[in-house]
Protein backbone atom coordinates (compact mmCIF):
# COMPACT_ATOMS: atom_id res chain seq x y z
CA UNK A 1 0.00 0.00 0.00
CA UNK A 2 1.50 3.32 -1.01
CA UNK A 3 1.59 6.50 1.00
CA UNK A 4 -0.97 8.08 -1.35
CA UNK A 5 -3.44 5.25 -0.69
CA UNK A 6 -3.14 5.69 3.08
CA UNK A 7 -3.44 9.48 3.04
CA UNK A 8 -7.20 9.90 2.69
CA UNK A 9 -9.52 12.00 4.87
CA UNK A 10 -11.26 8.91 6.29
CA UNK A 11 -7.95 7.53 7.59
CA UNK A 12 -6.98 10.67 9.50
CA UNK A 13 -6.15 9.88 13.15
CA UNK A 14 -4.34 13.00 14.34
CA UNK A 15 -4.07 16.58 13.18
CA UNK A 16 -3.44 20.00 14.62
CA UNK A 17 -6.49 21.07 16.69
CA UNK A 18 -8.79 23.37 14.71
CA UNK A 19 -8.67 26.00 17.47
CA UNK A 20 -4.98 26.41 16.74
CA UNK A 21 -4.73 28.63 13.68
CA UNK A 22 -2.16 28.64 10.90
CA UNK A 23 -0.06 31.55 12.18
CA UNK A 24 3.51 30.31 12.51
CA UNK A 25 4.44 30.39 16.20
CA UNK A 26 7.25 32.68 17.30
CA UNK A 27 8.53 30.15 19.83
CA UNK A 28 12.01 28.69 19.36
CA UNK A 29 12.22 25.26 17.72
CA UNK A 30 11.34 22.56 20.25
CA UNK A 31 9.78 24.92 22.82
CA UNK A 32 7.38 23.29 25.29
CA UNK A 33 4.93 26.18 24.89
CA UNK A 34 3.73 24.81 21.56
CA UNK A 35 2.80 21.45 23.05
CA UNK A 36 0.91 23.05 25.93
CA UNK A 37 -0.95 25.38 23.52
CA UNK A 38 -1.95 22.31 21.55
CA UNK A 39 -3.18 20.50 24.67
CA UNK A 40 -5.26 23.49 25.77
CA UNK A 41 -6.82 23.72 22.31
CA UNK A 42 -7.61 20.00 22.30
CA UNK A 43 -9.18 20.09 25.77
CA UNK A 44 -11.33 23.13 24.97
CA UNK A 45 -12.51 21.44 21.76
CA UNK A 46 -13.32 18.20 23.58
CA UNK A 47 -15.29 20.11 26.21
CA UNK A 48 -17.16 22.05 23.50
CA UNK A 49 -16.26 25.37 25.13
CA UNK A 50 -14.83 27.09 22.03
CA UNK A 51 -17.17 30.06 22.32
CA UNK A 52 -17.16 30.34 26.12
CA UNK A 53 -13.48 30.33 26.97
CA UNK A 54 -11.46 33.36 28.01
CA UNK A 55 -7.73 33.00 28.36
CA UNK A 56 -5.53 35.51 30.13
CA UNK A 57 -2.09 35.75 28.62
CA UNK A 58 0.94 36.82 30.63
CA UNK A 59 4.05 38.84 29.94
CA UNK A 60 6.78 36.49 28.82
CA UNK A 61 7.22 34.29 25.80
CA UNK A 62 3.53 33.36 25.85
CA UNK A 63 2.50 37.02 25.54
CA UNK A 64 1.44 36.32 21.95
CA UNK A 65 -0.63 33.25 22.83
CA UNK A 66 -3.67 35.14 21.51
CA UNK A 67 -2.20 34.97 18.03
CA UNK A 68 -2.31 31.18 17.96
CA UNK A 69 -5.47 29.97 19.69
CA UNK A 70 -8.81 31.17 18.34
CA UNK A 71 -10.56 31.82 21.65
CA UNK A 72 -11.16 35.06 23.56
CA UNK A 73 -8.04 36.41 25.21
CA UNK A 74 -7.24 39.19 27.62
CA UNK A 75 -3.74 40.56 28.06
CA UNK A 76 -2.76 41.25 31.65
CA UNK A 77 -0.02 43.41 33.11
CA UNK A 78 3.09 41.54 34.19
CA UNK A 79 2.16 38.98 36.84
CA UNK A 80 -1.41 40.24 37.20
CA UNK A 81 -3.15 37.54 35.16
CA UNK A 82 -4.86 35.86 38.16
CA UNK A 83 -6.32 39.22 39.22
CA UNK A 84 -7.70 39.85 35.71
CA UNK A 85 -9.00 36.27 35.54
CA UNK A 86 -10.76 36.78 38.89
CA UNK A 87 -12.66 39.76 37.50
CA UNK A 88 -13.61 37.96 34.30
CA UNK A 89 -14.83 34.85 36.13
CA UNK A 90 -16.85 36.86 38.65
CA UNK A 91 -18.54 38.86 35.91
CA UNK A 92 -19.07 35.85 33.63
CA UNK A 93 -19.45 32.79 35.87
CA UNK A 94 -20.44 30.60 32.90
CA UNK A 95 -17.15 31.18 31.09
CA UNK A 96 -14.15 28.92 31.27
CA UNK A 97 -11.40 31.24 32.47
CA UNK A 98 -7.77 30.27 32.63
CA UNK A 99 -4.45 32.06 32.88
CA UNK A 100 -1.30 30.94 31.12
CA UNK A 101 1.83 32.10 32.92
CA UNK A 102 5.51 31.43 33.03
CA UNK A 103 7.65 31.15 36.12
CA UNK A 104 8.96 34.70 35.96
CA UNK A 105 5.42 36.03 35.65
CA UNK A 106 3.76 33.77 38.21
CA UNK A 107 6.47 32.99 40.76
CA UNK A 108 8.28 36.33 40.83
CA UNK A 109 6.41 39.40 39.70
CA UNK A 110 2.93 38.03 40.35
CA UNK A 111 3.54 35.99 43.50
CA UNK A 112 1.02 37.96 45.54
CA UNK A 113 -1.71 37.89 42.89
CA UNK A 114 -1.22 34.17 42.34
CA UNK A 115 -1.28 33.18 46.00
CA UNK A 116 -4.27 35.36 46.84
CA UNK A 117 -6.32 34.29 43.81
CA UNK A 118 -5.65 30.64 44.64
CA UNK A 119 -6.38 31.21 48.32
CA UNK A 120 -9.69 32.93 47.58
CA UNK A 121 -10.74 29.81 45.72
CA UNK A 122 -11.59 31.66 42.53
CA UNK A 123 -12.99 29.20 39.99
CA UNK A 124 -10.15 29.67 37.55
CA UNK A 125 -7.33 27.50 36.27
CA UNK A 126 -3.74 28.68 36.30
CA UNK A 127 -1.43 26.98 33.80
CA UNK A 128 2.09 27.49 35.11
CA UNK A 129 4.96 26.90 32.69
CA UNK A 130 8.08 26.36 34.77
CA UNK A 131 11.32 26.34 32.80
CA UNK A 132 13.49 27.65 35.67
CA UNK A 133 14.61 30.70 33.72
CA UNK A 134 13.44 34.01 32.26
CA UNK A 135 13.26 32.76 28.69
CA UNK A 136 12.02 35.81 26.79
CA UNK A 137 14.49 38.36 28.12
CA UNK A 138 17.57 36.23 27.54
CA UNK A 139 17.84 33.54 30.18
CA UNK A 140 18.22 35.42 33.46
CA UNK A 141 17.85 33.76 36.87
CA UNK A 142 14.26 33.25 38.00
CA UNK A 143 12.98 32.36 41.49
CA UNK A 144 12.59 28.79 40.22
CA UNK A 145 16.18 28.44 38.95
CA UNK A 146 17.80 25.32 40.40
CA UNK A 147 20.68 25.55 42.87
CA UNK A 148 23.94 25.50 40.89
CA UNK A 149 22.20 26.17 37.56
CA UNK A 150 24.04 28.64 35.34
CA UNK A 151 22.06 31.53 33.83
CA UNK A 152 22.91 34.89 32.28
CA UNK A 153 22.74 36.64 35.67
CA UNK A 154 24.39 33.88 37.72
CA UNK A 155 27.15 32.66 35.39
CA UNK A 156 28.85 30.69 38.19
CA UNK A 157 25.65 28.89 39.09
CA UNK A 158 22.93 29.81 41.58
CA UNK A 159 24.53 30.16 45.00
CA UNK A 160 22.15 29.84 47.95
CA UNK A 161 24.24 32.16 50.13
CA UNK A 162 23.68 35.01 47.66
CA UNK A 163 20.53 34.13 45.71
CA UNK A 164 18.54 32.04 48.16
CA UNK A 165 16.65 28.86 47.38
CA UNK A 166 14.36 27.99 44.45
CA UNK A 167 10.68 28.66 45.06
CA UNK A 168 8.24 25.75 44.82
CA UNK A 169 5.02 27.60 44.01
CA UNK A 170 3.02 24.43 43.44
CA UNK A 171 3.85 23.10 46.91
CA UNK A 172 2.78 26.44 48.37
CA UNK A 173 -0.49 26.31 46.40
CA UNK A 174 -1.21 22.81 47.70
CA UNK A 175 -1.24 24.12 51.28
CA UNK A 176 -3.86 26.78 50.53
CA UNK A 177 -7.49 26.10 51.49
CA UNK A 178 -8.96 27.56 48.31
CA UNK A 179 -7.29 25.24 45.81
CA UNK A 180 -9.17 22.24 44.46
CA UNK A 181 -6.60 20.61 42.23
CA UNK A 182 -2.86 21.20 42.26
CA UNK A 183 -0.66 19.12 40.03
CA UNK A 184 2.76 19.10 38.40
CA UNK A 185 3.13 17.63 34.93
CA UNK A 186 5.56 17.70 32.05
CA UNK A 187 5.41 17.48 28.24
CA UNK A 188 8.74 15.82 27.41
CA UNK A 189 7.39 12.45 26.21
CA UNK A 190 4.20 10.96 24.78
CA UNK A 191 2.96 9.43 28.09
CA UNK A 192 3.76 12.67 29.95
CA UNK A 193 1.84 14.68 27.34
CA UNK A 194 -1.21 12.40 27.71
CA UNK A 195 -1.09 12.81 31.51
CA UNK A 196 -0.71 16.57 31.20
CA UNK A 197 -3.77 16.70 28.93
CA UNK A 198 -5.84 14.77 31.50
CA UNK A 199 -4.66 17.15 34.22
CA UNK A 200 -5.65 20.22 32.19
CA UNK A 201 -9.04 18.67 31.44
CA UNK A 202 -9.63 17.95 35.12
CA UNK A 203 -8.60 21.45 36.15
CA UNK A 204 -10.90 23.04 33.54
CA UNK A 205 -13.81 20.83 34.64
CA UNK A 206 -13.20 21.69 38.30
CA UNK A 207 -13.27 25.39 37.54
CA UNK A 208 -16.55 25.01 35.61
CA UNK A 209 -18.06 22.96 38.46
CA UNK A 210 -17.19 25.64 41.02
CA UNK A 211 -14.86 23.46 43.07
CA UNK A 212 -12.20 26.12 43.61
CA UNK A 213 -8.99 27.27 42.02
CA UNK A 214 -6.73 24.94 40.09
CA UNK A 215 -3.02 25.08 39.40
CA UNK A 216 -1.40 22.95 36.71
CA UNK A 217 2.37 23.34 36.68
CA UNK A 218 4.09 22.12 33.53
CA UNK A 219 7.82 21.56 34.02
CA UNK A 220 9.18 22.72 30.67
CA UNK A 221 12.34 23.24 28.73
CA UNK A 222 13.85 26.45 27.44
CA UNK A 223 16.42 25.06 25.08
CA UNK A 224 17.53 28.49 23.84
CA UNK A 225 17.92 29.82 27.37
CA UNK A 226 19.63 26.67 28.54
CA UNK A 227 21.80 26.73 25.39
CA UNK A 228 21.04 23.14 24.37
CA UNK A 229 19.33 21.32 21.54
CA UNK A 230 15.64 20.52 22.18
CA UNK A 231 16.40 16.82 22.66
CA UNK A 232 19.31 17.50 25.05
CA UNK A 233 17.13 19.98 26.95
CA UNK A 234 14.50 17.27 27.51
CA UNK A 235 17.18 14.93 28.85
CA UNK A 236 18.63 17.65 31.07
CA UNK A 237 15.15 18.34 32.42
CA UNK A 238 14.63 14.67 33.27
CA UNK A 239 17.99 14.47 35.05
CA UNK A 240 18.01 17.78 36.91
CA UNK A 241 14.52 19.29 37.09
CA UNK A 242 12.46 16.22 38.03
CA UNK A 243 14.41 15.38 41.23
CA UNK A 244 13.66 18.89 42.53
CA UNK A 245 10.24 19.29 40.90
CA UNK A 246 8.75 15.76 41.13
CA UNK A 247 5.78 15.11 38.85
CA UNK A 248 2.35 14.11 40.11
CA UNK A 249 -0.78 15.40 41.83
CA UNK A 250 -0.08 17.37 45.00
CA UNK A 251 -3.68 18.01 45.96
CA UNK A 252 -6.96 16.70 44.64
CA UNK A 253 -10.03 17.82 46.58
CA UNK A 254 -12.81 15.52 45.40
CA UNK B 1 -3.62 -11.06 10.85
CA UNK B 2 -4.62 -7.52 10.26
CA UNK B 3 -1.74 -5.22 9.58
CA UNK B 4 -1.71 -1.55 10.44
CA UNK B 5 -0.09 0.87 8.06
CA UNK B 6 0.40 4.55 8.68
CA UNK B 7 1.61 7.67 6.98
CA UNK B 8 2.29 11.21 8.07
CA UNK B 9 2.19 14.55 6.31
CA UNK B 10 4.58 17.18 7.62
CA UNK B 11 3.66 20.81 7.01
CA UNK B 12 7.18 21.63 5.95
CA UNK B 13 6.78 25.41 5.98
CA UNK B 14 5.57 25.27 9.59
CA UNK B 15 8.27 22.82 10.71
CA UNK B 16 11.24 24.29 12.59
CA UNK B 17 13.41 21.18 12.53
CA UNK B 18 13.54 20.74 16.30
CA UNK B 19 14.12 16.98 15.90
CA UNK B 20 11.69 16.01 18.72
CA UNK B 21 9.48 13.94 16.37
CA UNK B 22 12.50 12.06 15.01
CA UNK B 23 13.47 11.03 18.55
CA UNK B 24 9.88 10.25 19.59
CA UNK B 25 9.20 7.86 16.68
CA UNK B 26 9.47 4.25 17.94
CA UNK B 27 10.23 2.90 14.43
CA UNK B 28 12.71 5.56 13.22
CA UNK B 29 10.43 6.52 10.35
CA UNK B 30 11.20 10.21 10.38
CA UNK B 31 14.41 12.08 9.76
CA UNK B 32 15.40 15.67 9.15
CA UNK B 33 16.40 16.71 5.67
CA UNK B 34 20.16 16.77 5.17
CA UNK B 35 20.47 19.93 3.10
CA UNK B 36 17.03 20.97 1.88
CA UNK B 37 15.51 23.85 3.88
CA UNK B 38 12.10 25.54 3.98
CA UNK B 39 11.41 29.23 3.40
CA UNK B 40 12.52 30.12 6.91
CA UNK B 41 15.82 28.27 6.47
CA UNK B 42 15.07 25.35 8.77
CA UNK B 43 15.72 21.74 7.83
CA UNK B 44 12.42 19.90 8.19
CA UNK B 45 11.15 16.44 9.14
CA UNK B 46 10.14 13.97 6.46
CA UNK B 47 9.28 10.28 6.16
CA UNK B 48 12.52 8.45 5.46
CA UNK B 49 11.35 4.85 5.99
CA UNK B 50 7.74 4.95 4.80
CA UNK B 51 6.90 1.25 5.19
CA UNK B 52 7.75 1.16 8.94
CA UNK B 53 5.09 3.71 9.98
CA UNK B 54 2.17 2.35 12.03
CA UNK B 55 0.32 5.63 12.49
CA UNK B 56 0.85 5.69 16.28
CA UNK B 57 0.90 9.52 16.24
CA UNK B 58 3.81 9.79 18.70
CA UNK B 59 5.51 12.26 16.36
CA UNK B 60 2.43 14.43 16.05
CA UNK B 61 1.82 14.37 19.82
CA UNK B 62 5.26 15.73 20.68
CA UNK B 63 5.37 18.24 17.79
CA UNK B 64 5.34 21.70 19.43
CA UNK B 65 4.18 23.41 16.25
CA UNK B 66 1.43 20.99 15.24
CA UNK B 67 2.97 20.37 11.81
CA UNK B 68 2.20 16.67 11.57
CA UNK B 69 -1.03 15.01 10.42
CA UNK B 70 -1.23 11.24 10.87
CA UNK B 71 -3.19 8.75 8.76
CA UNK B 72 -3.74 5.12 9.64
CA UNK B 73 -5.34 2.20 7.82
CA UNK B 74 -5.96 -1.42 8.78
CA UNK B 75 -5.19 -3.97 6.07
CA UNK B 76 -7.17 -7.20 6.46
Amino acid sequence: MTKEEIIKPENLVYKKPTLMNDNPMHYCPGCSHGVVHKLIAEVIEEMGMENQTVGVSPVGCAVFAYNYLDIDWEEAAHGRAPAVATAIKRLWPNRLVFTYQGDGDLACIGTAETIHALNRGENITIIFINNAIYGMTGGQMAPTTLVGMKTATCPYGRDVTIHGYPLKMTEIAATLEGTAYVTRQSVHSVPAIRKAKKAIRKAFENSMNGKGSNLVEIVSTCNSGWKMTPVAANQWMEEHMFPFYPLGDLKDKE
Amino acid sequence: MAKIKGAVIVDKERCKGCNLCVVACPFNVLSLTAKEVNKKGYTFAQMAVEEACTGCASCATVCPDGCISVYKVKIQ
